[in-house]
């Protein structure tokens, strides 16, 4: 390679190893394992202000005809546990927090409230989407029951499955098409996709829709949930 | 005082475009792996031939589903933040007239090319200033395809907030096609062109250090 003299040899290796050298502090400050702490947990915070920046609260996802109805022997089961969970003898949803009426509401009085339905795209963390209809409860109806304060930022999920809770920021969870829901495509809703009663929402992913509902809080701070701990992204808005 | 080949900003932009692109290209792949299939559940896309393919672990990067994430959207605005810097500069020096395709100048060429690498020439045309036409062709055809991966991940990253880009790109799945498509082109020109460098030493060279622009060669 007679081109090389030794002034460019010099500055290629020079140039090269500075870049490797940068490369290896970055890459240093990144930890698959752990990627909410170091440079990966840094951008996440980054990009929730982003996403929170983006996300409007009156823009709805569209509603999809029956047509694109996904087979429902097709639409995914998920469970964190080894079985799907049974559900506890006079089950109902305690309402509490930062709230002027805390509330314990049967099956029944949910079915009493004003219902909402939507038919929307599901988004999975995974990659895959799915659609099916849904019928439930607003959230912001039931705030409004409530009286939920205003210093409540943060709203937590929990499931009377072992461990199985998430924590949403408020806008989201008051979002329209947020909603406690009791049926799917028509029908009851299974044990396979909750029951008897699930959060559903076309603004997040999968993940951060609780199944198996047992109580929802309106708290200050924000207390994580079951796959955000393990190191899935909190805000998780699609 | 003679231009060197490669102004300072193409090649800082090139090296970090090479280090972001196999970050994006190797979260992304890992990200595939929790569901290797292109259309939506229950209605796979046809014309995909690797449904149900996982992506092998030596082009992974990641580990796993959330940390493989966390690596895609960490690097994905420096990614298309550093894109921007190449482009702004690309317009705004001129470099563009040396390096994209112009059917008048480069056409002809570039088939000659075409015709020598395919022993069908035994001389292969001369460059015209920096490169040849294939050479042009190819770059300009890159810098066509590659936006298309920023813009459909945005799609997937926020098909409901932004339906309208969501809509043009056929939907959330086609999004996803067409994200995995990209990086299939991309992946292609990256073996030629790692292989033609390697070939031509001295364009490596160029590439890091600045070099000069070749005797005698019209700009």
């Amino acid at each position: 390679m007679t081109f090389l003299t030794p002034r460019t040899r010099r500055g290629f290796l020079a140039e090269g190893l500075g870049s490797l050298g940068l490369v290896a502090l970055g890459a240093l400050a990144c930890d698959s394992a752990r990627p909410q702490v170091g440079f990966l947990g840094l951008m996440e915070r980054v990009n929730e202000r982003l996403e929170r920046a983006l996300f409007d609260p009156r823009r709805l996802a569209p509603e999809l005809p029956r047509e694109d109805e996904t087979d429902p022997a097709l639409f995914p089961q998920y469970r964190i546990g080894p079985d799907f969970p049974e559900e506890p003898v006079g089950w109902a949803l305690s309402v509490g927090g930062l709230v002027a009426r805390p509330l314990t509401l049967s099956l029944e009085a949910l079915r009493g409230m004003p219902s909402t339905r939507l038919r929307v795209r599901h988004h999975c963390v995974e990659g895959w989407s799915a659609v099916a209809a849904w019928e439930g409860v607003r959230l912001s109806e039931i705030a409004r029951l409530a009286g939920a304060d205003r210093r409540a930022r943060y709203v937590e999920f929990r499931s009377f499955e072992p461990g199985y809770y998430s924590s949403w920021d408020l806008e989201s969870a008051l979002h329209p098409q947020t909603v406690l829901a009791y049926g799917m495509n028509g029908a009851p809703l299974m044990t396979e996709y909750g029951a008897p009663l699930r959060l559903y929402s076309a603004i997040k992913l999968g993940y951060k829709m609780v199944k198996y509902l047992s109580a929802v809080n309106f708290l200050p701070v924000r207390t994580g949930g079951y796959w955000e701990n393990q190191g899935y992204e909190w805000f998780a808005g699609v | 005082m003679a231009r060197p080949a490669q102004p300072l900003t193409i090649r800082v932009t090139h090296w970090a475009n090479a280090v972001l692109l196999v970050i994006m290209a190797g979260s992304g792949l890992q990200i595939l792996v929790a569901f290797p299939y292109l259309g939506p559940r229950g209605q796979p896309f046809g014309f995909y031939p690797l449904q149900g393919a996982t992506p092998p672990p030596a082009l992974t990067l990641g580990e796993w589903l959330a940390g493989a994430r966390h690596w895609h959207f960490a690097f994905a605005w420096l990614f298309a933040a550093n894109a921007l810097v190449y482009a702004v500069y690309l317009v705004a020096s001129g470099e563009w007239r040396r390096r994209l395709f112009s059917p008048r100048r480069d056409a002809r060429n570039a088939w000659q090319t075409v015709l020598f690498d395919l022993r069908l020439a035994k001389v292969p045309p001369a460059s015209v200033g920096l490169y040849n036409g294939m050479q042009r062709l190819t770059y300009t055809l890159v810098l066509l395809v590659a936006p298309l991966s920023v813009l459909s991940g945005l799609a997937l990253y926020k098909p409901v907030q932004l339906p309208r880009l969501t809509a043009l790109l056929g939907g959330y799945d086609v999004a996803r096609a067409i994200h995995l498509l990209v990086l299939a082109v991309l992946a292609l020109f990256v073996v030629v062109h790692v292989l033609m460098a390697l070939l031509h030493p001295r364009t490596l060279v160029d590439m890091t250090t600045g070099g000069h622009e070749r005797p005698g060669a019209a700009a």
